[in-house]
This record gives structure tokens, sequence and C-alpha cells, in this order.
């Protein structure tokens, strides 16, 4: 296997850029409008360079995965092919890592550059994409870890949306105190709803946990005083950043941008989001793979496998499977409560089965129990249709293609490979 | 006192009766086997012992206590463990990560310890520690079952058919397995077999099941003499 020989590539990257250059100027850059007083020539050389960068950096990187592909040799054995698939997740989970690190910085720079005038569009598809990434993780410990097929998560979700609003609505408790009581209040409905339909089996317990979610938007659409019903709760309390709103001026004292001697711009309040979620969906991925090296993770993952035989070690069925159901749905209400707040308005439209089976498909085609997958799945199906939004009657249409498509050349999810969470403990055979 | 003892158990799947008033005792430090038929109810023993199914008339007594009734993950915590029919090893988990779940509720601090004892008695399990469960030959996947029960140091093992479907050398160093596990770590063995002669003849005291009724018990050697058993369960030949 020959090392791939980076400054070659790059150099024919680099000539594949110029050659777009050259093409571009011409057809991009100069660009006749009809103007007042007949044609005049638009100069628009940032679409072009914007397109020039594209080709070279694309050429590189698709030139890159193809020698990658290449230089799998044709009889690779089973942990051959794991080891890379490995290595392939972490560097792609990193990748990602930094990509939503720096995403509010890149597009500002690039907005400033002129490069283009849509950050604040972006930074909310950001923003959804990670939601659903955090929601996909949290139900990627009930379906993924423990094998509990959940089709009513979006009822965990509302939980903490509505135990958010009404919390801080009622009390005015800052967003700090209402978040980590939403998930609670999540999570103890997860025990509520548990206890009764854990004892349920695949399918049984699939259609049960479908009705429950129903049934919760259900309430929610007709307990009028309490919900709001149909008209849903408004005016939901915006997050301050430790105190500080993110006002043009405050009567109570200063706000974000006066304290940090900023201009005001409504732009950093969707920065906050975005990092709000952004450390929400970090910490249910760091706890997640925590908890997989831990024996109730352990447990869940063993439950998934064989239940006569963990009962046979000792475990509660019922206990596991209720811890599990319980720390989903407390991921589940942080999100709920981020999405209220980021909202300012919620109703139950917002929380339709059509959420449940989204979240699903994410944690299934992502490849069940893995993380990355997850994010990678996230990020086409909510972020590509949200790109689509122009093309709305055929959103579904391409949904599902694309879920077809999946299915047929990666029946087990995109990234369904498992990873031990126990090694060897290595130089301990030395010891007599 | 026994250390287990089951009395006048009947046990039930919905309206068929599959035991039909079993009387066994097994005491501390004896390799006990359970021969019969296909369909004699050998393995039901075992699990109704388990509290899965659970007995509906009779009792079941393990050290002085009375677990008739207890659920199978109580039953489980208390000094027994068991290799069920068919292994049931976790086949996407490692090696390393199905003994460690069969050490789920023992004292962390002799994991390490009970790791290397069951790794000395199959040093194979050593080799294959990162393996997945379910890329295991079967004789492999048979002694990480045995493997696994015996990570939670139990006093009692049930083991149900080990030898099932396993070439004669590897059923030869399974048996040898067995008898250094009740010889060495002092552990008493309950043995579900249909290979009597092997089962028999490492055995203390065998019992034999028919249709639900122990219809003979006696010495493992005596039994082996019997022309009728030799008949039954042994025909073709002793392997
Ligand atoms: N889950 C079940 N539901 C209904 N009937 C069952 C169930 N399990 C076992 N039986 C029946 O109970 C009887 C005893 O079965 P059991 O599995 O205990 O036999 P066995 O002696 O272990 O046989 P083998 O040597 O083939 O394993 C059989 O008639 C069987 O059909
Ligand atoms: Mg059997």
């Amino acid at each position: 296997m020959a090392p791939i020989d980076y400054p070659q590539q790059a150099k024919e990257s680099l000539l594949a850029g110029i050659v777009a250059l050259a093409l571009t100027v011409p057809m991009m850059g100069l660009r006749t409008t009809s103007g007042q007083d007949g044609m005049v020539i638009d100069i628009r050389m940032g679409d072009a360079a914007l397109t020039t960068l594209g080709v070279a950096v694309g050429h590189f990187v698709i030139s890159l995965i193809r020698q990658a592909l290449q230089q799998r040799s044709p009889k690779e054995t089973k942990t051959e092919k794991s080891a890379r698939l490995k290595s392939v997740a972490i560097w792609i989970g990193w990748a990602s890592f930094a990509f939503a690190l720096t995403l509010p910085v890149t597009l500002n720079l690039t907005e400033n550059l002129g490069l283009h005038d849509k950050t604040r569009y972006y930074l909310d598809i950001g923003i959804l994409v990670l939601t659903y990434v955090m929601l996909g993780w949290g139900l990627n410990i009930v379906v993924g870890l423990a094998g509990l097929l959940d089709l009513g998560y979006v009822a965990f979700y509302a939980v903490g949306a509505y135990s958010y609003a009404l919390i801080a609505a009622h009390f005015g408790w800052s967003y700090w105190v209402c978040l980590p009581l939403a998930g609670l209040f999540a999570a103890f409905f997860g025990v509520i709803l548990g206890f009764p339909v854990l004892r349920l089996r695949g399918d049984y317990l699939a259609i049960v946990t479908l009705g429950f979610g129903e049934i919760v938007r259900v309430v929610l659409l007709n307990w009028y005083q309490f919900t709001g019903g149909p008209d849903g709760l408004s005016r939901i309390p915006r997050p301050d950043f430790f105190g500080l709103p993110f006002k043009r001026s405050s009567s109570e004292g200063e706000t974000f941008h006066q304290f940090f001697g900023l201009d005001y711009s409504s732009i950093h309040r969707i920065i906050f989001l975005y990092y709000l979620i952004f450390i929400l969906a970090l910490i249910t991925n760091a706890f997640t793979l925590r908890i997989r090296k831990l024996p109730v993770g352990r447990a869940w993952e063993a439950l998934r496998e064989d239940e006569i035989a963990c009962r046979s070690l000792g475990l509660n069925p019922t206990n596991t499977k209720l811890t599990a159901f319980a720390i989903g749905a407390m991921f589940g209400g942080f999100a709920g409560a981020f999405f209220a707040t980021r909202q300012g308005f919620i109703s139950p439209e917002s929380f339709t089965f059509i959420e449940s089976a989204v979240i699903l498909a994410i944690v299934v085609l992502g490849g069940m129990g893995s993380q990355i997958g997850v994010v990678i799945a996230a990020a086409v199906l909510i972020g590509g249709t949200e790109m689509f939004r122009g093309l709305e009657e055929f959103r579904m249409l391409a949904f599902g293609m694309a879920m077809v498509a999946i299915m047929v050349w990666k029946p087990r999810g995109l990234l369904a490979n498992r990873e031990p969470t126990v090694k060897l403990h290595g130089d301990k055979e030395a010891k007599p | 006192m026994s250390m287990l003892t089951v009395s006048g158990v009947e046990t039930f799947y919905g309206a068929i009766q599959a035991l039909h008033g079993v009387d066994i005792h097994v005491e501390e430090g004896e390799i006990v086997t359970l021969i019969g038929a296909n369909g004699a109810g050998k393995s039901t023993l075992l699990m109704t012992i388990c509290g899965s199914p659970q007995a509906r008339t009779g009792s079941i007594v393990f050290e002085s206590e009375d677990i008739t009734a207890l659920p199978t993950h109580q039953i489980m915590r208390k000094g027994i463990s068991q290799s069920p029919e068919g292994r049931r090893i976790f086949p996407r988990m490692t090696v390393l990560e199905n003994l460690k779940m069969g050490a789920a509720f023992s004292e962390p601090a002799n994991f390490d310890t009970d790791l290397e004892q069951v790794y000395t008695l199959f040093p194979r399990l050593k080799e294959r520690a990162e393996q997945r469960g379910g890329t295991l030959s079967g004789g492999e996947q048979q002694m990480l079952a045995i493997g696994r029960a015996l990570m939670s140091r139990p006093r009692l093992l049930l083991l149900d058919e080990p030898s099932l479907g396993i070439a004669p050398m590897l059923v030869r160093q399974i048996f040898t397995a067995i008898k250094q596990i009740n010889v060495q770590q002092g552990v008493t063995i309950l043995l579900v077999e249909q290979n009597a002669y092997h089962a028999l003849r490492l055995a203390h005291r065998g019992y034999v099941l028919v249709n639900g009724t122990i219809q003979m018990t006696g010495a493992g050697k005596d039994l082996l003499a019997r022309p009728e058993i030799r008949a039954a369960y042994l025909e073709g030949g002793a392997t």
C-alpha cells in the first residue's frame, strides 16, 4: 500500500481550481443584466471565487477519499475492516466537532468578506441540526443501546418544552434552573410511562409507546387552562447569558452587549443559542460514551442482545430498561426546554408523530448505537431537507428515497460498528 | 441439610404440564447429573429452580431459604449461577464484555482474580478476549457460557447440556473443566446432559427424568452399570 502523496494531490487540486477560475471569471464573475440604459455588466467576482474554492477543495477531498478507498486491500479481514471503519468514524467525528465549533466564526468571517449574507439563516439551520443530533443521541440510548423501540419519543420532548415554559412563566426562575427541572420532569414521565409498558416486547412496546406519544399530544391539546390547548404557550422567557439579557437595553441592569462593550446585534442571541445546544448535545454524547463503559450501560446492551441470559445473570430487566427509558427521556426533556426557549412559542403542533419518526429515522439510519452515525444522519435528513425547502413538495419524496437508498446499500445503518467497551488490560499477562 | 432441595415440584407451560412432582436434592460439594430423553423436562427443571417459569406447586429450598416464589433476578444473586440451554452468550459483545456481564453483581475487587481463574480453566478464552462472542466456535461459546456463569462466584452451578453440538475432543476438555470447577473451586454442580456416559462417569449421583417425573436415581457408576440405562441412553456405545 503506497502512502497518499499529499503534495501531488494538492498540485492537481490547484490545477483544477485554476481551470475553474478561468471558466468562472467570464461565466459567473461577469454577468450581464438589463439596467435602465441598456445592458450593464454586473461584476460578481465573489461568486467566482467561492466556486473556484469549492472546486479546488472538493477535488482534493474527493481524490483523498478515492485513494483511501483504493488502498483498501481486496481481502480485508473483519478486524481490519472494523479498525478502518473505526478510524474513519473518529476522523469524521473530530472533523464535525471542529466544523460545528467554528461554524459561527466561519460564517461571520465569510459574511464580512462578502461571500454570503445569510449568517443568521445558516446558524438557524445549525441550531436545528444540533437539536436533532441531541434528540438522536437521547433516543439512541433507548433504541440503540437498550434496544427498546420507542415510537413516542416526542412525548418527552414535549414534556420538557411544556415544563420549561410553564415553570419559567409561573415562577420566573432563570433558564439555568428551569432547564434541569424540565429534564427531571421528562425523566419522571419516562418512569411513569415506562413502568407499565416495559414489560412488553418488540412490536408491542413500539405500538404502546406510539400510543403514549399521541396521548401526551392530545392531553396538551385539550387541557386548555393549563397548556393553552391548540393556541399553545407564547412569550416563553428567553435565555440570558448568566444574568445578562440579550436586549438592546434593559431597565434592570446591564445587557449582554453593554457588559462586553459590543455593538448591539440580534445575532449575539443566535450565536449563544447555537453554542448552548452545541454544549447540551456534547453533554449528551459524553454521558452516553461514559455510561456505555459502566455496568448499567453494558447491561442495556446485553439486554438488547438476550433478555433471558441477562435474567439468569441476576439482572432485573424491568429496572434496567426503566433507567434507559428515563435517561433517554431526560435528554429529550433538555432538548425540549431548549426548543421552547429558542422558539419563544410552543404548541402541540410541534410534537406530532412525524417528529418521533424523524428522530427514530436519524437513529436507525445512523446505525443503531453509533454516535457519529447520528450526526451524519441528522445533518443529511434535517440540514438537507432544510436547505431544499424551496422544493417543498419533493422533500418527503427525497426523504423516502434517501432512506430506501441507505437501507439498500447500508442495511445496518451508516456506521453500524459496535465498539467494545473494555479492553484487555495490556501487560497484566506478565504477572504470575 | 442439603444445599438444594426440590420437593414435589410441578411446572406448567400454560395448560401443558411439564413437571409432574419432581423431588431431587443436591448436597454441598457434589456433582449431580440429570439425564433423560428429549422433552423429558430437564431444562424445565433447571429453569424452574431459577424461577422462570415458577413452580405451580411444591417447594425449592436453597441453603435453607425458600426461593420458590422469588423472581429470577433475585434467585440468581443468591449464589446460584446458570449456563443456560443454547449457551445464550451475547453475540455482539466481546468475550471480555461477556465475562464482565457475568460479574455484574459481584464485588468489583474480585474481578481480576476471578477472570484469571476463568482464563486458567479455559486458556482459549484469554486468546480470544477481544473477539466478539458471536464469532466464536460452538465449543468456545460453551466455554464462555460456563466462564460467564463462574464470574459471579456461585456456590451452585447449573449447567444445561454443555456438550451439545461439540466435537468429542472438546467434550472431554469441557468435562475435565467441570471436574476442576468442582474439585478445585469447590463449586457444587447440577448438570443436565444428553451425553449420559460422560455425565454419569463424572457425577457423584444421577437422576433419570422421564416425562416429567424422576424414574431412577443412584450413584453415577451404579446407574451406568444398569442394563435399562445402557439400553435407553447409551445405545451405540460409549462416546
Ligand atoms: N416455553 C415453553 N412453552 C411450552 N412448552 C414448553 C416450553 N418449554 C418447554 N416446553 C415443553 O415442556 C416439555 C419439557 O421440555 P424441556 O425443554 O424441559 O425438555 P428437555 O428435557 O430439556 O429436552 P432436551 O433434551 O431436548 O433439551 C416439552 O414437552 C416441551 O415441549
Ligand atoms: Mg433441554
